[in-house]
């Protein structure tokens, strides 16, 4: 089965419903999915639950389903520097859970390989830790934190193969492995299609059990957020 | 005179050792990297996934694939590992990071620390904050000793919401540093120019005064 569709709008297809819950990876705007994410805003879909570290900026990745107000929920370590978002949660229109970033990783990590929820430091003593099970260990307290699954992965790759094997690029990486594990469906957005064989199978991040099907994306846009440089010395 | 960014940084630099992996947070802690002593070698973490983190890049080496946890762009060193998220917060969580050096909004005298949320005025999130306290062996903390409006940021206890409970080890302001080793903080460095009565005067919390004071 060759896993390849042929565009964004097609690997969605039969899959998106109202009030479903989408993880996304990226951290920033840095290994986003931005073409499913386009395709879920022209999809229309709504209510939806969105897992993901950030929610994007103004105008590019998730913020643009912000606009639409597809999004009833977010579930995520960081919202800073996105004034839409903060404006639909200061008026009541957005609802939000912060998690600890590693804990929203190790969630994640955790739904995908059927770990019902795992105990962690982080957050101890804090908000994070209200209305949680705390528990000693060897004299120290951690809290119970849940395993997360999604409806739907929307995961961002640089290389897939037919098989849905993924290679990611340097820290576009990030939330991506992890998500790609713990959707019921699973769908990566690539920027190189390469041939079965191709790949050393020794250098696969994610291998094509996780993936439903991907899509070749072309120009993607990878917005810089924070362009910071040094000049080269004579 | 009390110091500046430049000097806070080049302070939290003097806590770095050889073969130290690091995590520095946004702002000030990132300056650090600029004052890494010449005898001292440290790899660098940024918690988005990337262990030897590099220098910013050269304008034609961008990419947009490549970036901090600060979301700025950098560049990769020879002796650079990618990893996910989960890889990169276990290594957090998991003890492997020796020193973590971080900016805050208060402290609090039994070591607390809050730097995430205003409430009710900003909603940005905690990103790493939380996993990064505690799980790191040692955590430094960087901030103006006092409010924009003068009134005291190292207290008796934090009224903001806490990233954690007694985690600090260390917290350098721009007046003094304090060790957190006993029941009660000591003072043990001053900046030059300050005396321990406009400590007194600008501090809520209770510390101790170390019989070594260092005067700068």
């Amino acid at each position: 089965m060759n896993k390849l569709k042929n565009s964004a709008s097609e690997a969605l297809e039969g899959i998106l419903f109202d009030g479903m819950t989408i993880m996304a990876g990226g951290f920033g705007l840095c290994g986003i999915p931005e073409y499913l994410i386009t395709a879920l805003r022209d999809s229309g879909v709504k209510d939806i639950s969105v897992i993901s570290n950030n929610c994007g900026i103004d105008d590019f990745g998730l913020g643009i389903l912000l606009h639409t107000r597809q999004i009833k929920k977010m579930v995520s370590s960081y919202v800073g520097g996105n004034k839409t978002f903060e404006q639909q949660y200061m008026k009541g229109e957005l609802e939000l859970e912060f998690n600890p970033q590693g804990t929203l990783a190790e969630r994640c990590r955790a739904g995908g390989a059927g770990i019902a929820g795992f105990y962690t430091k982080t957050g101890v003593g804090t908000v994070i830790a209200e209305g949680k099970e705390h528990k000693e260990f060897n004299g120290e307290t951690y809290i119970l934190e849940t395993g997360l699954v999604a409806d739907l992965s929307l995961v961002k790759a640089w290389k897939a193969d037919d098989e849905g094997n993924l290679v990611y690029r340097k820290t576009a990486r990030n939330f991506n492995p992890v998500m790609a594990t713990a959707g019921k469906t699973t769908i990566a957005e690539v920027e190189e299609y390469v041939s079965l064989g191709d790949f050393d199978p020794d250098h696969i991040h994610t291998p094509g059990i996780y993936v439903n099907g991907f899509i070749v994306g072309t120009d993607h846009k990878k917005p810089i957020e924070i362009m910071t440089t040094r000049e080269y010395v004579a | 005179m009390p110091w500046s960014r430049e000097e806070i940084a080049q302070r939290a630099a003097e806590e770095l050792q050889d073969g130290f992996y690091v995590n520095l947070g946004i702002g000030i802690p990132t300056l650090v990297a600029n004052y890494i002593p010449d005898n001292v070698q440290v790899i660098l973490e940024s918690e988005n996934g990337m262990l030897g983190m590099g220098p910013f890049p050269y304008p034609d080496q961008v990419d947009p694939d490549l970036i901090n946890a600060g979301k700025q762009t950098i560049s990769e060193l020879d002796q650079t590992s990618y990893f996910s998220s989960a890889d990169s917060f276990a290594m957090i969580r998991g003890g492997h990071i020796n020193l973590a050096i971080l900016g805050a909004m208060q402290v609090a005298q039994n070591g607390d620390l809050a730097n995430w949320m205003i409430p009710g005025k900003m909603i940005k999130g905690m990103g790493g904050a939380m996993d990064l306290v505690a799980g790191v062996n040692k955590v430094v903390v960087i901030m103006d000793h006092t409010a924009k409006d003068g009134s005291p940021k190292f207290l008796k206890s934090c009224d903001l919401p806490l990233t954690g409970s007694s985690v600090t080890d260390l917290l350098i302001t721009n007046l003094a540093v304090f060790q957190f080793e006993e029941d009660k903080p000591t003072l043990i460095e001053l900046a030059p120019g300050v005396d321990l009565d406009e400590i007194r005067e600008k501090t809520q919390a209770e510390f101790v005064v170390s019989p070594d004071l260092k005067s700068n």
